[in-house]
């Protein structure tokens, strides 16, 4: 079904070069794009403008500038955050529990929480611009039962003593809906017009995924299980991930095309990969690691309006005194050895026009990992090889603010409004889970580029600009809504050059990203990349363990 | 009723001297039958209109037929002043008659919306409508002037126009209001006003100097534009509810929330949200006095301090009202145009007794779940009256979420009542709201009674504190239909209403919506 996103041989066609009829063509498909194209008037365009990460700063690392900072602007910090998405937010927040006072979280952005940032300048509701839910955790994952705790998320623990999420705080009904031919249904899985083979083949894969819902290794562990480090890595298990999720379906007869599409669309949604693209291990662990008992719903999940905004703004709040915004490392050098070992961190405001410098025990790296072969200067020099196995996806997301609701034929509006038949991911609604049901909205729409090669991608991404990314958004809603370029007043486009890492084959059990979570003398690392797949869960998962592991090693000094 | 119009005719003839195929003058007649029916109808239209929107049906029709007469004499003097080219200006007076006369009722149906103006437009339309049509009598007996001696015209004329009369007296009740409804009569007649017009460009051809098209032309696009209007009436709400509805619809309109119809019939008036009856006048003091007493006996001491959300009708609000201790009534309704039309829309405003004038009660328009999350001032009695859970969007006001923001705005001791939807039609989604308000930490009575537009109709009251239920209406209100005796039997319910096992409406599941569905749509 992806086949109409050119692949890298088209790619290399500058986008905003590109007529309108091959843009669209190129996004969304020739029928599309023929049909859009068919009046010749000028479609309406909103106001908007592209938002967030600006490349200059890190085209100036790749270039190699660098800065020493005067002598004068060097001070003495404990700990050293490069990053201030949840990792490293997490990392702080872990920190400040054990009593660490001493230490600074420095952000390139001018707002905190890296690709679970949100928006807040629509007075009708704050929006995602990333991540926008967290499933509910269960009661093992007890630093984020903490957090959430914290929080007033939860209400109590049930009888088995699993976390109680307060109802406001979960998905409300209805949660999903799908667009196909000119009506919408409920839920992700479209059972309208379903036959007896597809019926057969959907109760066959939730059997074989409830299967390893069930399963345990030796030591009790679930084949998977989130954060994964808390999984089993059982042979039977990581054999998984030396296959696509589509050879594992073929070799199981799964040829029921909306079980297919269910299943490409959940790595689209979750990985930017499509399902020939993605690790079977990955692909399963979608379904089966939301599972607490076999047969089960998937836990429940949990959000706000701004979706994972919210626990960026509490993560944030917590440790603000610690954050510099807008202040990016720009070369992290360890130093000394042994007992000496300490490592000084230069930074750089985001203008490029301060440098200030760091001098620190400990590090925690909580940026994207490719970056290390950047910032880390021995690794600039020669980087481990397991870097490059860190490969990323490019994704769009678009905030449409609309002043009224579309109609819509068929079940009415969900949280998670999703286009069966477009490469896109449809749309999420910040308004309802506000419970603002009639007026004006914001919907997220979120488009990954499911390119084979991500520097191909990264290039469509960057080279299509503002108006063709509205053009492509718009014009694959307006399947579903007619009227959504007149109610559109604002269209806004983030572009998310790496967006997330990409769980292909054999990277997650590859030994690659268990390495790269070793501490490299006094830098420690945390981010989600280091799961191999982009989650709230992980990153933050990585940030304790980092928090952790820093504040041990410092104890013992 | 025209005799007095008519006989003023008779001074206003003058005569031009123009000549006409003698043979065409009995067809002529047949113009004076089509007009003088389609005057009447206008008449009938605007007078009926008029006693449906602002009631008071005496007072209406004589307004109506007084300025409609006094611009019929109008009209005839104004005749005078036309002294040429009398055929052309007959055939413009048909197209302006059809347009007028014949949009005089999607116009005044559209009017409704705004109340204010409505008077101003509902007598300035019939006083030119009325103008029109007396132009076109006298016009026409001047047409026919040379042809017939006077005697014979004025008697013949008249004779005609009073058969129009008699025809469109009879047709009005009869055929056209049953048949085609109020817009479309206006509509149809219209065109039977331009068609006169159209035709007369070929039977007046030797009275009309120069070309014709041009006329031809004003008036097919006339007849073309009301049809349309017949055609796409079919398909506008307003007609297709006109079908739906028993009763005449007196006032439609759909806000941004939902659509509001009144209908009024012999039993009183209805109001309609969404096509779901909310009410009708002639039973709903069994409704609200069931609604409303109940959680304000609960209260202990006497309320003074009382929260309704929902019912933007003012009818609880009315109830309220009757105690003496209350200081303030908070009304929380999102739809404001709701709450001002039972400010503004006279049979409303009198039968909740203008409630919301009162300067104890405070409207807020707003979503009553999103209000609730701010904090105030707690509260003695709240009083539930949503629409029926059939959307989402209603569900979400009956969830444990909801009745537990709603607990934290009672003062301690305080009554609520809600109502639940039937208990007989729907006893899955009755006994999945009590439920679901116990869940939500009350303790809760289930309680019923008839109400014969509804059938038997449920309810909740409930209090956080356990409580027995009441046994005592209150004295000195005045109830209709609340005694010590109904008191007590509104909390007995029969066995075919009882207890079914439910799940709990919550947000994320929002299992009522998926029961109320199920059961009601065995009823469609
Ligand atoms: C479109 C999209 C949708 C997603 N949806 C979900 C979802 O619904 N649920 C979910 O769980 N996850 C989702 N994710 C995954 C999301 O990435 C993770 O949940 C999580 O936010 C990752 O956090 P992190 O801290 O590991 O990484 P990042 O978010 O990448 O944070 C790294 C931070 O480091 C900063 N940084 C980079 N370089 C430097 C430097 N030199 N100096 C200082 N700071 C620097 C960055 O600006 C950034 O703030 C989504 C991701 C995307 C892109």
């Amino acid at each position: 079904m992806n086949d109409n996103q050119g692949k890298s041989k088209k790619a290399k066609v500058k986008a905003s070069s590109l007529s309108r009829r091959e843009l669209l063509a190129a996004f969304l498909g020739v029928p599309v794009a023929l049909a859009a194209c068919r009046s010749s008037a000028a479609p309406r365009f909103p106001e908007g403008r592209i938002v967030g990460a600006s490349d200059a700063f890190g085209h100036r690392l790749r270039d190699g500038q660098r800065v020493e900072p005067p002598a004068d602007a060097w001070q003495h910090v404990n700990v050293v955050i490069v990053g201030g998405g949840i990792a490293g937010l997490t990392a702080a927040w872990r920190l400040l529990k054990a009593g660490e006072e001493d230490f600074i979280v420095l952000e390139l952005e001018p707002v905190p929480g890296g690709t679970s940032q949100s928006g807040s300048d629509s007075s009708i509701v704050p929006y995602p611009w990333g991540a926008h839910y967290l499933p509910a955790p269960m009661k093992e994952n007890a630093a984020l039962v903490e957090l959430l705790d914290e929080m007033n998320v939860l209400e109590g623990r049930d009888a088995d003593g699993e976390p109680i999420v307060a109802e406001q705080f979960l998905c409300r009904d209805p949660e999903e809906r799908v667009f196909y031919k000119g009506r919408w249904y409920e839920g992700l899985y479209l059972h309208a017009g379903q036959n007896a083979v597809d019926v057969a083949q959907l109760a066959a894969f939730n059997r074989e995924v409830d299967g390893w819902a069930a399963w345990r290794d030796r030591r009790g562990r679930r084949a998977f299980s989130i954060p994964i480090v808390t999984g089993s890595d059982d042979a039977e298990v990581t054999a998984l991930d030396r296959i696509t999720m589509d050879e594992w379906m073929k070799e199981r007869g799964f040829n029921s095309p909306r079980l297919r599409w269910l299943v490409d669309y959940a790595c689209r949604d979750d990985y930017g990969l499509t399902v020939e693209q993605t690790s079977a291990w990955a692909g399963l662990f979608y379904f089966a690691s939301r599972m607490r008992v076999p047969g089960d719903e998937a836990q429940s999940l949990i959000t706000w309006p701004e979706g994972n905004g919210h626990l960026v703004a509490h993560l944030y709040h917590k440790a603000r005194t610690k954050v510099r915004l807008g202040l990016a490392a720009s070369e992290i050098i360890p130093t000394g050895e042994g007992n000496g070992a300490s490592v000084d961190v230069v930074a750089l405001s985001s203008d490029g026009r301060n440098a200030v410098g760091f001098h620190a025990q400990k590090v925690i790296f909580a940026a994207p990992h490719f970056l290390t072969k950047y910032l880390i200067r021995p690794y600039r020099e020669s980087a481990p090889p397991d870097v490059a196995e860190f490969q990323y996806g490019a994704w769009m997301v678009a905030n449409l603010f609309l002043k009224d609701r579309p109609a819509s034929v068929g079940f009415p509006l969900a949280w998670d409004n999703v286009l069966y038949e477009s490469p896109s991911l449809g749309y999420v609604a910040a308004t309802h889970q506000r419970g603002l049901d009639r007026g004006p909205t914001v919907f997220t729409y979120y488009y990954p580029l499911c390119d084979d090669d991500p520097r191909a991608a990264r290039q469509r991404l960057l080279e299509a600009d503002w108006k063709s990314w509205a053009d492509v958004a718009l014009t694959d809603l307006s399947r579903a809504h007619r009227e959504i370029r007149s109610l559109t007043e604002r269209l806004d486009v983030m572009r998310w050059g790496h967006a997330m890492i990409r769980p292909r084959p054999n990277f997650i059990w590859s030994g690659a990203r268990r390495r790269a979570v070793e501490p490299f003398r006094s830098i420690h690392f945390a981010h989600t990349d280091l799961s191999g797949i982009a989650l709230f869960e992980e990153a933050f998962d990585h940030g304790i363990r980092a928090a952790e592991e820093v504040s041990a090693a410092m104890a013992k000094n | 009723m025209r005799i007095e119009s008519m006989s003023a005719y008779e001074f206003v003839i003058r005569i031009p001297h123009s000549a006409m195929p003698m043979n065409r003058t009995p067809i002529l007649f047949l113009n004076v039958l089509v007009i003088a029916t389609c005057g009447l109808i206008y008449e009938l239209l605007a007078g009926t209109l008029a006693s449906y929107v602002l009631g008071d049906s005496v007072t209406q029709f004589s307004l109506i037929i007084g300025i409609y007469l006094f611009a019929l004499g109008a009209g005839a003097w104004l005749s005078g002043f036309i002294e040429t080219e009398l055929a052309r200006k007959f055939i413009d007076v048909e197209l302006g008659v059809a347009i007028l006369g014949g949009l005089s009722a999607p116009l005044l149906f559209l009017s409704f919306a705004h109340l204010s103006y409505f008077q101003v437009i509902l007598y300035g339309l019939v006083f030119a409508i009325g103008t029109l049509v007396g132009l076109e009598i006298p016009l026409l007996m001047r047409l026919l002037k040379d042809h017939l001696d006077f005697k014979e015209l004025v008697s013949r004329v008249l004779a005609f126009d009073y058969v129009g009369a008699l025809a469109a007296s009879l047709l009005f009740p009869l055929f056209l209001v049953p048949k085609l409804g109020l817009v479309r009569t206006s509509l149809v007649f219209g065109i039977l006003n331009a068609g006169v017009g159209l035709w007369s460009t070929w039977l007046m051809r030797p009275l009309i100097r120069g070309s014709v098209t041009g006329m031809r032309v004003r008036a097919v696009i006339v007849i073309a534009l009301l049809a349309i209007g017949v055609i796409k009436a079919d398909t506008l709400t307003s007609l297709a509810e006109d079908a739906m509805f028993a009763d005449d619809i007196v006032y439609a309109r759909t806000t941004h929330y939902q659509r509001i119809i009144v209908t009024r019939g012999r039993a009183g008036f209805q109001l309609f949200l969404n096509g779901n009856l909310q009410f009708s006048s002639a039973d709903e003091y069994r409704y609200h006095e069931a609604l409303v007493h109940p959680a304000m006996t609960l209260a202990g001491r006497a309320p003074r301090r009382v929260l309704v959300l929902g019912g933007g009708d003012g009818l609880a609000v009315r109830e309220i009202l009757k105690y003496p201790s209350i200081e303030s009534v908070t009304l929380v309704d999102l739809d404001e145009e709701m709450t001002n039309l039972s400010r503004r829309f006279p049979p409303l405003a009198e039968l909740n007794g203008r409630a919301l004038e009162d300067l104890r009660v405070r409207v807020v328009n707003r979503d009553a779940m999103i209000w609730l999350e701010e904090p105030s001032e707690p509260y003695d009695a709240a009083i539930i009256d949503f629409p029926d859970p059939n959307t989402f969007a209603l569900g979400k006001l009956y969830t444990t979420r909801f009745y537990r923001l709603l607990k934290a705005r009672l003062a301690p001791g305080a009554g609520v009542s809600i109502q639940c939807t039937s208990p007989l039609f729907a006893r899955t989604a009755f006994w999945c709201i009590i439920r679901t308000i116990e869940a939500a930490g009350f303790s809760v009575r289930p309680y019923q009674t008839a109400v014969p537009s509804f059938g038997v109709w449920g309810f909740a009251l409930a209090r956080v504190a356990p409580f027995d239920v009441p046994s005592r209406a209150p004295s000195n209100m005045h109830l209709r239909f609340l005694d010590d005796q109904a008191m007590s039997a509104l909390f007995v319910l029969s066995v075919d209403l009882g207890p079914v096992p439910v799940e709990i409406n919550r947000l994320d599941n929002q299992a009522l919506v998926r029961y109320y569905e199920a059961e009601w749509r065995r009823y469609e």
